[in-house]
């Protein structure tokens, strides 16, 4: 399976984003192959609104069935939700750590949005 | 004659300048409270209500059985508004701007357009000021759609008008100095004060609306924006010393001028300066 993960950087030793609508980079990871890509965020971080909702599309069209990350807000919420993606919540320092907790069963699945929009 | 009260930062004293300019005009005079995420100019003119209207904007409603998730809506809204997710168009009421091309393109003609509901303007009198207020509603986030209702309340031989703008340089701000004679930027004598008031100039020129400045607080800061204002040639009507009267007048909500004479011939003195500028730059059009 493929599951998609917050990052500020392009490799599995970047920093975790515990962001999501407007989060540096997602890394897909294929938990099978154990080889990823690197979706970047950019044009989200500087929208000034709608930013979770075509996160939640990158999200999407990638593939994944599972996204790691720290908050999600109310619209990338019903999105990722409505498209029956799981989504688990993590604090870990680095996405390769996120990854690992991951595999091993050890996030704590989100069953709703955990922050408001705009909550920054 | 249409005048905008605006600053970049907030903060500054647009509210102040707005109602003292208006209250102190010797005649009848309208006040526009373009600043419908917190409008606040009836807090001290507590004015009588004449008027009020409730609007709405059209957004575009899913017919679910006609939707084959074919994504045109999609790819034609630049707000991220409507998103197709397992076959299915998915519309964020909030996040759409009204253009209405989603409506328009899809081919399935699977959606139409309902009214959703944004917020309230009314209209108030007290004396000589006539005060046409926007107030979007609490979780609302377009504030453009509104401020152009509270501008088409004008009638064509009204003057003046005085508007009060929203904070920044976005949207809302472009929107509400559309059209006017003059721009008032009111400045605080800081750091923060003068790389605010930059934006704003440079906003407002490209919007191509003569531009002065009232240094608000003056004597808190420093003497930063007096020197650029030289440098751009902006024209400085008047300098507001940092006075704790005034704090106190506002805070209780009071208006100045209706309590201190000395401020209401300092704000009839602005009235002057603004009416030579405006006058100036109507015949350097023509």
């Amino acid at each position: 399976m493929k599951v998609a993960c917050t990052s500020t950087g392009s490799t599995l030793e970047s920093p975790f984003d515990s962001r999501f609508g407007r989060a540096e980079k997602f890394i897909i990871y294929d938990t099978q192959s154990k080889a990823f890509s690197v979706i970047d965020n950019e044009q989200n971080l500087e929208a000034s609104q709608g930013a979770g909702v075509q996160a939640a599309m990158f999200v999407l069209d990638s593939g994944a069935t599972a996204l790691i990350t720290g908050n999600i807000g109310p619209k990338a919420a019903q999105v990722i939700y409505g498209a029956n993606i799981k989504v688990y919540q993590t604090d870990a320092a680095t996405v390769g750590e996120a990854l690992k907790l991951f595999e091993e069963n050890k996030l704590t699945e989100l069953n709703k949005a955990n922050v408001e929009g705009h909550w920054v | 004659m249409k005048i905008a009260i605006a600053s970049g930062k907030g903060g500054t004293g647009k509210t102040l300048v707005a109602l003292n300019l208006a209250r102190s005009y010797p005649k009848s005079v309208t006040l526009l409270d373009c600043d419908v995420e917190e409008p606040n100019n009836d807090l001290f003119l507590k004015g009588k209500l004449t008027e009020l209207k409730r609007h709405s904007v059209l957004v575009p409603k899913l017919k679910n059985e006609l939707c084959d998730g074919c994504r045109i809506c999609q790819q034609a809204c630049q707000f991220n508004a409507i998103i197709v997710i397992a076959g299915k168009a998915m519309v964020f009421d909030d996040l759409c701007h009204n253009c209405g091309a989603c409506t328009l393109l899809c081919p399935q003609k699977a959606l139409y357009e309902v009214e959703h509901e944004i917020g309230t303007v009314t209209i108030r009198q007290k004396e000589n000021v006539r005060l046409v207020e926007g107030r979007l509603d609490v979780g609302k986030a377009l504030a453009v759609p509104l401020i152009r209702r509270v501008k088409s309340e004008i009638s064509l031989d009204e003057s003046p008008i005085i508007i009060d703008s929203p904070p920044g340089t976005s949207c809302p701000m472009v929107w509400t100095i559309g059209e006017t004679d003059l721009v008032v930027l009111v400045a605080e004598p800081t750091a923060f004060g003068l790389h605010d008031l930059t934006l704003a100039v440079e906003t407002v020129r490209e919007v191509g609306i003569g531009v002065a400045v009232i240094i608000n607080k003056d004597g808190l800061g420093d003497n930063r924006i007096e020197k650029y204002c030289e440098k751009e040639k902006i024209p400085i009507l008047k300098k507001i010393g940092f006075n704790q009267k005034i704090a106190t007048t506002y805070a209780i909500g009071e208006v100045l001028v209706d309590t201190d004479e000395n401020y209401k011939k300092l704000f009839l003195d602005v009235w002057e300066k603004i009416e030579i500028l405006v006058k100036g730059s109507r015949r350097h059009e023509q």
